[in-house]
């Protein structure tokens, strides 16, 4: 498949989504405020990680063709600057509760279970295979993460006031879904309605409203990211950075 | 309202260790209920109890249990029930529960002799 500027850029921002809302997913492992939560959300970490890596391969593999014989999904992931990551800003917030942890995993994942839906009927193949491998994922963090959006709503004064506060903080994160980038080759706009009809649906169950007239921010497409975003990439580069190639 | 939650252990557990200290639990508190897993490994096959978990309902404790039983690949079904709805057999009464079976090697079918003309046994 010849390689554009596109298909390159497109695959990073899918690997960089699944990377950094995955390293800050893992920021929960061993502190999950029980085990078993605590196993199932590092579970969703693994998944993320793991869907980062198809996407950096793929993404290696292009640069390959295109002459870059040093690209791989490690100098990917570990040797590129802030301001080359293109991963969505919801991604790289900070964790806050565990109301505001859960309720970022819900809307990331109602969109990327969209998003991927869409890509297995595109005509670019790798994408293709790695979306159908996906999916069967990211169906469970959804069922996972509005069931824990229902409990928390509709749960007790606590709970319900955490999330209804994590709703205030990430709303304005949500509407970058949705503003398609030069480089996006899945029409972003038209997912949408779905994804507001999905939210909706959760939000009545767990007695939360929808917030209206917010203004949405942007950037991290196009790698305008916020200031937490050099702290994530300090720990995560930090060995690369210092021991250059350090193996397991 | 109290629920009183005894756990009892068996196999190779010496008597005097057997049967655990009885916790109090109040539903004033925080805890989530204990709930039994069962996994069944492969269809055809029966379930298997594989351990126990905390859940707030059935449907978080299958979850659960997908998360912490199932993420090498060990099981295609899993059973949950809440452990209080569990009722074991007293380790007490062992002795006569279980050993007047010990002498009884006739209801063993390897005791009985078949004669040569019975076929396909």
């Amino acid at each position: 498949m010849p390689l554009t500027n596109n298909t390159l850029n497109y695959t990073l921002h899918l690997a960089d989504n699944a990377l950094i809302l995955g390293q800050r997913n893992g920021e929960w492992c061993a502190h999950g405020p029980i085990l078993e939560q605590d196993i199932a959300i590092t579970n969703i970490t693994l998944d993320l990680i793991g869907q980062a890596r198809n996407f950096y391969q793929n993404a290696a593999a292009c640069l390959h063709e295109s002459g870059d014989p040093t690209a791989s999904e490690d100098s990917l992931a570990y040797l590129r600057t802030e301001r080359e990551f293109k991963n969505l800003l919801i991604c790289e917030l900070p964790n806050g509760d565990w109301a505001q942890t859960i309720l970022r995993q819900f809307f990331f994942s109602t969109f990327q279970l969209l998003l991927f839906e869409k890509m297995k009927h595109s005509n670019n193949e790798p994408l293709v295979a790695i979306a159908e491998k996906s999916i069967k994922e990211t169906q469970y963090h959804v069922k996972w993460s509005s069931e824990w959006v229902i409990r928390l709503g509709d749960g007790t004064t606590e709970s319900h006031s955490r999330i209804t506060k994590a709703v205030d903080t990430l709303w304005m994160y949500t509407g970058e879904f949705f503003i398609p980038a030069s480089y996006e080759m899945i029409d972003v706009a038209s997912l949408k309605n779905e994804w507001m009809n999905k939210v909706k649906e959760v939000f009545d169950e767990a007695t939360l409203t929808l917030p209206e007239n917010v203004f949405m921010q942007t950037g991290g497409k196009n790698g305008a990211h916020t200031e937490h975003m050099g702290f994530i990439l300090s720990e995560l580069q930090y060995l690369q950075r210092v021991f250059p190639g350090a193996e397991w | 309202m109290n629920i009183q939650i005894r756990k009892f252990y068996y196999g190779d557990i010496p008597e005097e260790t057997a049967g655990g200290p009885i916790t109090n639990v109040s539903s004033d508190e925080k805890a989530w209920p204990l709930w039994e897993v069962f996994i069944r490994s492969k269809q055809g096959l029966d379930h298997k109890h594989v351990g126990s978990l905390h859940a707030a309902d059935a449907s978080m404790a299958i979850e659960n249990a997908r998360d912490v039983y199932t993420r090498r690949q060990e099981g295609v079904s899993i059973w949950v029930v809440e452990s209080k709805f569990i009722h074991a057999s007293d380790p007490a009464d062992a002795e006569s529960l279980y050993e007047p079976a010990a002498d009884k090697i006739y209801r063993h079918p390897t005791f009985y002799d078949l004669p040569d003309a019975v076929k396909h046994m």
